[in-house]
């Protein structure tokens, strides 16, 4: 109850800024169109839209991201964060406070992503569906990434940080944009080493149904969303017992 | 039973000792202030106090309870209003007082009346519905002091209350804290002579986070030499002999 009532604030937060809904749920739509135009002129196989959906979903995370870590920062500058460290609200409430509004909101984009989908010749098939659950775990990843930036750094340095440096990360070392083997190298390694392409290829192969091939890439999701879901909580604690 | 009982209370943030040993009580229903100039130790002392801030040294008891150890305890009987105004910018101030009686488990009768009372008190019902962020300095610090005292505390602390109030709204707040006198603890820190000589039962003079006297207005004024009370503080800071 006590958490649910710090997470209706934060829901209503983060849907009161236009801009947050503009980004949030209109760019990933903006880019589905644009590059099922490019497609439909010059015909490139990773933007059909079976391969181009399911990245441009993950790719929309980034702003869950920036949504979890803006909210967190500015609470964390203004005083407000430091009145409720007073309350009985206890760590654990805080981050799942700021997790669940941000959950439905990430699975609805997704949503909103497969229905325009779906408009522009993507078949209709239960694997959407199922796609659409394994949202779930990837945006945890990113709310949690989110969580880790919003307790350490301020509100100008994450839009900075997650506004700029994280989509473009998502964008490059996902293999959304271009195929990571026409790099290669040191730079297929680190993007392998991230979680992102990992979240892409997943979704990928879930859309596919093949569920053979979602593994390893649901360990390295949920490895890394643990990791900073766990760092967050810990310094989380850290300030709130200073 | 003291309502706060401080025993050598001490803080050092590594090579500067922001509260040096403190030790003084406070009786329960006692308007007490905290006045010394800046980096006296005023707010620290608040941190510590709230469970902000743990002690280097020392304890504290409320009510009986350390807020080293009974940390869940202290949070449930206490409030504060912090110096910089804590409030959600994307609420209105009826939501601001909704989240802070959720975070306290109340039902939601009592939320209702709850809030009833309070925006009674605080003359707070032709700015119900506004959003917070779109409200005066004066209006924030009103909600902000409402909000600290809608979950029933019996300790209240206030952080510079007046700050930054024009003297109309430091009069009105001053008779809103009058009202209190007696009903709630009251901690207040400030460093406007006549807001402590107005409002306190005593006053506690802190400096480089030494407590140099803690008595009424009244012996402070005969310990200082002077009639008047901002006279004898500063004798009293600067150790002047009279």
């Amino acid at each position: 109850m006590k958490m649910l009532t710090f997470a209706r604030r934060n829901a209503r937060e983060v849907l009161r800024d236009p801009l947050n809904l503009c980004f949030g749920l209109g760019f990933p739509i903006v880019l589905l169109l644009l590059l099922s135009a490019i497609q439909a002129n010059i015909p490139v196989e990773l933007f059909e839209i079976e391969h181009l959906t399911p990245g441009i979903t993950v790719f929309g995370l980034a702003f869950m991201t920036l949504f979890s870590a803006t909210i967190i920062a500015k609470d964390r500058g203004s005083s407000l964060l430091s009145r409720l460290y007073t309350t009985p609200l206890t760590a654990l409430d805080f981050i799942l406070g700021y997790t669940l509004p941000i959950l439905p909101i990430a699975v609805g984009q997704a949503v909103i992503c497969y229905a325009v989908a779906l408009i522009l010749g993507l078949s209709f098939t239960v694997n959407i569906l199922w796609a659409v659950l394994f949202m779930i775990p990837v945006s945890l990843l990113f709310i949690g990434l989110g969580l880790l930036c919003g307790s350490i750094f301020n509100d100008k340095q994450v839009g900075g940080l997650c506004g700029a440096l994280l989509t473009n990360l998502t964008a490059w070392l996902s293999g959304v944009w271009f195929d990571l083997d026409l790099v290669g190298g040191v730079f297929k390694k680190i993007a392998y080493a991230l979680p992102f392409v990992h979240a892409v290829e997943l979704e990928r192969a879930v859309l596919a149904g093949n569920f053979n091939n979602i593994l390893p890439h649901l360990w390295w999701v949920l490895g890394y969303g643990i990791a900073a879901t766990v760092a967050a909580v810990l310094l989380f604690l850290r300030q709130m017992k200073r | 039973m003291d309502a706060i009982r401080i025993e050598n209370l001490t803080k050092k943030f590594k090579d500067v000792t922001a509260v040096d040993h403190l030790a003084l009580s406070v009786a329960e229903g006692e308007l007490f202030s905290l006045l010394g100039v800046n980096g006296a130790g005023k707010t620290t002392t608040i941190k510590m106090l709230s469970c902000l801030l743990r002690p280097t040294e020392g304890d504290a008891f409320l009510l009986g309870k350390s807020i080293t150890r009974d940390t869940a305890f202290v949070k449930s009987i206490i409030a504060v209003s912090p110096q910089e105004t804590a409030v959600a910018p994307g609420l209105t101030v009826r939501e601001n007082l909704e989240l802070i009686c959720g975070v306290h488990g109340f039902s939601r009768e009592k939320q209702s009346r709850k809030i009833q009372e309070l925006t009674e008190l605080l003359g707070l019902s032709s700015v119900i519905k506004k959003k917070a962020g779109k409200l005066s300095g004066g209006w924030q610090r009103r909600l902000s002091i409402a909000m600290a005292l809608i979950s029933e505390p019996k300790i209240l602390f206030l952080d510079e209350p007046t700050l930054g109030l024009d003297v109309l709204a430091r009069s009105d707040l001053w008779d809103l804290i009058r009202s209190l006198k007696g009903k709630v603890t009251i901690v207040l820190t400030t460093h406007y002579m006549e807001e402590a000589e107005a409002l306190s039962d005593r006053i506690a003079i802190m400096k480089d986070g030494e407590l140099l006297v803690c008595a009424t207005a009244e012996e402070i004024k005969k310990q200082g030499g002077s009639d008047k009370f901002e006279e004898a503080f500063v004798n009293i800071v600067k150790g002047v002999r009279t």
